[in-house]
């Protein structure tokens, strides 16, 4: 069997390190070891390829997954999912996950003292469309505390996990809202030591997408490591 | 032409509230039906640098089937895709940093040049506290084409059994993941 085309590594400066302390812990889940190179092999370019089967369109309306309607700012997320070639991520699945309005996950170890939302659970999937697109149906999620530093407070945020065309293109990040007073606190956010890589976690307002007297709108586009050698006919 | 390169999205961490949103009905489970191969449990425990198990992290894993072939369309080996397997799996630790799988012990599949790569389970680590995931292997000590795989070969003599895992049982291995410090897992950059 012939050599597989890899894919391309790590973009200097726009992947935060396993160690960053100002996020308290990864001082003892970093590895210390140095990381071993690994050449891409048939097991790292293939991966699990997802039908359209398992997600139903209810998953992609976190506002309708209850008898009422959840309280907080009705918004529509939608972006698409590229690699660094420019090039669609068709028909793979994109799943989000975020605390309600007031900033309260329904997880059982968030002890944030904000109220639940009996009609919110914060958790949906979507696959993308042939051209790569994805769209869900959400609240804005809140501002939350946690314990990293004296007074520290999470941005408002939608966390996301992709899977992309093989295993190593497996990335999982968090989406911000424009204008948020709060980045400069927040070492999971300033943990990406390149401030223009740091920005592409923004999404941008989107009012292409707003429905009036309806929703607002917020788009993210997201970036996967491309192929680092490219087929011939471009 | 060539267009302009797009830069890559950052990682973020999971987080510790991805269990409400990530795990599945029997995401831990690879046999979905009549699975041809050896039926094995891989197990172990997750612990951070004080020793402590990690109770919030999450473990994928993607294989090949019994007889060595990816059910993935870059895979054109001519041997058949098993419908009663499925390549991935995802398994949260529970409170005691345990995770475990129920699976097929993979078939070999083919590395770099004319290689051959000793079964071996391609693995993520994702977690609180890591801004991003690490990625490991997991192979097995009875293989004999442990001694010749290329990328057991690539790492120090030393730490390659942080790589391998033991028989624990007629049919269960366990392999520990040490995030960090004495006998800490080889990770790769990839
Ligand atoms: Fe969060």
């Amino acid at each position: 069997m012939a050599d597989v085309i890899g894919y391309n590594r790590e973009e200097k400066g726009a992947q935060p390190p396993s160690l960053y302390l100002p996020y308290k812990s990864t001082e003892f889940r970093a590895p210390k070891q140095p990381l071993v190179i690994l050449p891409h092999t048939l097991s790292e370019v293939t991966g699990p390829v997802y039908g359209h089967g398992r997600v139903l369109p209810i998953d992609a309306d976190l506002t309708k997954q209850h008898a009422g309607e959840p309280l907080g700012e009705r918004i529509i997320v939608s972006g698409k999912l590229l690699d660094e070639n420019g090039r669609p991520v068709p028909h793979t699945l994109v799943e989000v996950w975020q605390c309600n309005a007031a900033g309260r996950y329904i997880h059982a170890r968030d002890q944030h003292p904000a109220p639940l939302d009996p009609n919110f659970s914060g958790a949906g999937r979507v696959v993308t469309d042939a051209e790569g697109n994805y769209k869900f149906t959400t609240i804005k999620p809140g501002a939350y505390p946690w314990r990293n530093q004296p007074n520290a407070w999470r941005p408002a945020h939608i966390h996301f996990s992709m899977f992309g065309p093989s295993f190593i293109n497996r990335l999982v990040t968090q989406m911000y809202f424009p204008g948020d007073p709060l980045f400069f606190q927040d070492p999971i956010f300033q943990g990406i030591p390149d401030e223009k890589a740091r920005e592409r976690m923004i999404s941008r307002f989107d009012l292409d997408n707003t429905i009036p007297e309806w929703a607002l709108a917020y788009r993210f586009d997201i970036v996967l490591r491309g192929r680092n050698a490219t087929p011939m006919e471009d | 032409m060539s267009k302009q390169r797009l830069g890559q999205t950052p990682s973020q961490t999971v987080g510790p509230f991805f269990h409400y949103a990530l795990p599945y009905e029997n995401d831990s489970n690879l046999i979905v039906g009549d699975a041809q191969g050896q039926r094995i449990v891989v197990e172990g425990k997750v612990t951070d640098g004080n020793g402590d198990p990690v109770p919030d992290v999450m473990i994928e894993i993607w294989q090949a089937n019994a007889t060595g072939k990816y059910d993935h369309p870059e895979d054109t080996q001519n041997k058949p895709v098993d419908p009663g397997f499925h390549g991935f799996g995802r398994c949260a630790t529970d409170k005691d940093g345990i995770f475990r799988f129920n699976t097929v012990k993979p078939g070999a599949v083919p590395g770099p040049g004319n290689s051959l790569q000793a079964p071996h389970l391609v693995t993520f680590v994702f977690g609180r506290g890591m801004l991003k995931q690490l990625l490991t292997r997991i192979y097995f000590e009875d293989e004999a084409h442990n001694a010749d795989d290329p990328v057991l070969n690539l790492v120090p003599e030393a730490r390659r059994p942080t790589l391998v895992a033991r028989k624990a049982g007629a049919s269960t291995y366990r392999l520990d993941i040490v995030l960090q410090g004495e006998g800490e897992t080889v990770f790769f950059d990839y």
